[in-house]
């Protein structure tokens, strides 16, 4: 029984760990939709700009792979 | 027929599909005594070289005018890394086009033949993709400083911000710098993972589903699955490309470490 409330703080700790990849998804979207917003404006320059835009995206989800990762550590290293 | 129990019903292990297995008996690889055993992770990768071997050694066989359909794909993937490596890290980087030619290919390859049903995901196990992300940061880091010697060094120092913030930002620019190999490897690793989990539990619902409402109930679950398959698809185009234009970033850093 003693095992298991250290087992418990490990999934928990994986659960609140999560949250931080709720941020990286709101960083995704705010890129993303900023891009949109550009692109529909002016369409001409928008091509040349996707490269940036999957740059910008990969930053802003690097921050939720750590959150992930410590998840990861929780589960599995822990 | 044995009918499972309410308890063994949606007993899902999604993480099941990553074990690496020998192919000739039981068990995995345990220590030094898993080097050179021939594991299905080891088939799945001779699996995805040999086809990467099929397409380009079929399509520039012909070296027609007007293309086939094997060429044109070749002629398309060959064509779309040129213009990433010109666009990104400039011009004088197409002497690594090679390279990164070999690294958008290997991942592609990988991710797609791990859509096929039963295969196995060699691009969802962070020893592969750690092995490709340590790669490129040591070949980054070296080049760096074979090219620039100590001027690479400028990579840190923000020569445009005031001199009060410099160490400040040339501490976090060295966080950041090595951080890169474990975001590079994890993105790509943990995005092919987490589909690949939720696909099979989802396979697990349509099981149990099924035996609950003798059939009718497995097609919500199947729809699900289907369309989780079309993004899916989506995702191992767009990690490969990731991947690749992140080399082509951090190439262009070890080229023109000032800007």
């Amino acid at each position: 029984m003693e095992g298991d409330i250290a087992a418990m703080g490990q999934y928990i700790g994986a659960g609140l760990a999560c949250i931080g990849m709720g941020g990286a998804g709101i960083g995704v979207g705010h890129v993303a939709g900023n891009f949109l917003a550009g692109a529909l404006r002016n369409p001409a320059a928008a091509g040349e700009q996707t490269a940036t835009l999957f740059i910008g995206i990969a930053f802003a989800e690097a921050l939720g792979i750590f959150s992930f990762l410590v998840a990861l550590l929780l589960m599995f290293a822990v | 027929m044995a009918t499972p129990t309410d308890g063994e019903l949606f007993a899902i292990h999604p993480m099941d599909q990553f074990a690496v297995e020998s192919l000739s008996g039981h068990g995995g690889p345990a220590g030094l005594a898993g080097i050179g055993m021939f594991t299905n992770q080891v088939l799945w990768l001779v699996i995805t070289v040999v086809a990467i071997a099929a397409l380009f050694v079929l399509g520039s066989r012909g070296r027609a005018m007007v293309p086939t359909r094997i060429q044109s794909i070749g002629e398309l993937i060959y064509g779309f890394v040129y213009k990433m490596v010109e666009d990104v890290a400039g011009r004088d980087a197409i002497r690594f086009f090679p390279y990164i030619m070999t690294l958008f290919t290997f991942i592609l390859f990988a991710n797609l033949l791990a859509l096929i049903p039963t295969s196995f995901s060699i691009t969802s196990h962070i020893a592969v993709t750690g092995v490709l992300a340590m790669l490129v940061f040591l070949t980054v880091t070296v080049l760096g400083f074979v090219l620039n010697g100590t001027k690479f060094l400028k990579l840190f120092w923000a020569e445009d911000a005031p001199l009060a913030l410099r160490p400040v930002l040339a501490v976090i620019e060295l966080i950041s710098y090595f951080v890169r190999p474990v975001s590079h490897s994890i993105r790509l690793g943990a995005n092919l993972m987490a589909g690949h989990a939720v696909l099979k539990v989802f396979a697990g619902f349509a099981g149990g589903l099924a035996v609950l409402t003798y059939g009718p109930g497995a097609i919500v679950p199947i729809v699900a699955i289907s369309a989780m398959y079309g993004l899916e698809l989506l995702v191992a185009v767009v990690q490969a490309y990731v991947f690749t234009i992140l080399t082509c970033v951090y190439l262009k850093d070890a080229l023109h470490p000032g800007h």
